[in-house]
């Protein structure tokens, strides 16, 4: 009975085979595609502001800003400078936020003050993620081989071809606070 | 009474009457004598069409004084740069500390001094505020005609 069973278990029927490989596979795309499309809707402007945190704080102080609204009618919402395009480094980042979710649900950030009171850590955090991958969000979208130096100002032109290209600094380095409002910049460098 | 009532409705009718033509008179007839607030002569009830937003200027060099403590004017763009108690965008620059290395205009040491005229070690509060007398240029033509002539000591042609 016992061997019965062994013998049956050993050498399935080709048809089962291909029968459960086929169950495997669509399962694989169905499982990989609903993670992946869950993925994306965590990564959109809507999701971001569904909290009143975000929706409260950083998005309205976002509405003013060139991001926002500008001449050419080009928009950067959310995850565009704050997660990653590429795959691994998006799950890296994604995994690194779900810190966000617990402070979402032991209400660390409830109203304004509270915002304004960890307004500085978290642009700290802000901040030095992006010197660690030299500005990578930023140059999603302002390569600086593609900057045409005889389109900017003086002072762009003085910073770019100066500090920028020498690779001494990245883009997070000066313009800081020009999609939120700055915290408290009392000894942060070059302010 | 009844007549009392009546009486009172007749009057106040009568006195107001005339006074509402007389405005309406008044509107269609005003005389600005050439003057015009920035406003315009519109009638208070109506809303004028905006005036079409200036250009700021991009980007350029510093623009030469017109008087002796005239606050120098701001050739360049301004948008976004916030003064607040948290930060002060103008003195990323202009500071004696960062001056030197983005060439941009030193602030002068007047804006240390308090108003009993100490000198502090850094920008006085009373001159923190840099766009209270610092104005960014835009490519605006002047409202009224202007004679005035700036001293030629400043450097202006």
């Amino acid at each position: 009975m016992l061997k019965n069973m062994w013998t049956f278990l050993k050498s399935p029927s080709s048809a089962a085979m291909w029968f459960i490989l086929a169950i495997g596979f669509a399962g694989g795309i169905i499982f990989w595609g609903g993670f992946n499309t869950a993925l994306e809707v965590t990564n959109t402007e809507e999701f971001c502001i569904g909290c009143h945190e975000m929706q409260d704080n950083v998005y309205e102080e976002y509405r003013e800003t060139i991001h926002y609204a500008n001449r050419s009618g080009v928009r950067a919402t959310c995850p565009d400078c704050h997660v990653p395009k590429k795959w691994t480094d998006k799950i890296v980042r994604k995994i690194a936020a779900s810190k966000e979710v617990w402070g979402k649900l032991t209400g660390l950030i409830d109203t304004r003050e509270e915002f304004v009171d960890h307004r500085r850590s978290m642009a700290e955090r802000e901040w030095k993620r992006m010197k660690d991958n030299d500005s990578l969000e930023c140059r999603n979208c302002h390569n600086f081989e593609y900057m045409d130096f005889s389109e900017q100002g003086n002072r762009s032109v003085k910073m770019h071809s100066d500090a920028l290209a020498s690779g001494e600094k990245t883009c997070i380095d000066c313009h800081k606070g020009i999609a939120h409002e700055l915290p408290d910049m009392k000894g942060v460098e070059n302010w | 009474m009844k007549l009392l009532s009546l009486l009172v409705i007749v009057v106040t009718t009568l006195s107001i009457n005339p006074i509402v033509k007389a405005e309406e008179t008044a509107v269609t007839n005003v005389n600005p004598g050439g003057l015009a607030t920035i406003r315009g002569a519109a009638p208070l009830e109506e809303t004028r069409e905006a005036e079409r937003l200036k250009r700021v200027i991009k980007d350029k060099n510093p623009i030469a004084r017109n008087y002796v403590h005239q606050p120098p004017v701001v050739p360049h763009q301004t948008r976004g740069y916030r003064v607040d108690k948290n930060s002060n965008k103008c003195l990323s620059c202009h500071s004696w500390k960062h001056a030197a290395e983005t060439g941009a205009t030193k602030i002068s040491l007047t804006h240390f001094e308090t108003r009993d005229g100490k000198t502090l070690s850094d920008v006085s509060p009373r001159r923190y505020f840099c766009s209270q007398c610092h104005v960014t240029q835009a490519d605006a033509a002047p409202l009224v005609e202007n004679t005035f002539e700036p001293v030629e000591s400043l450097g202006n042609e």
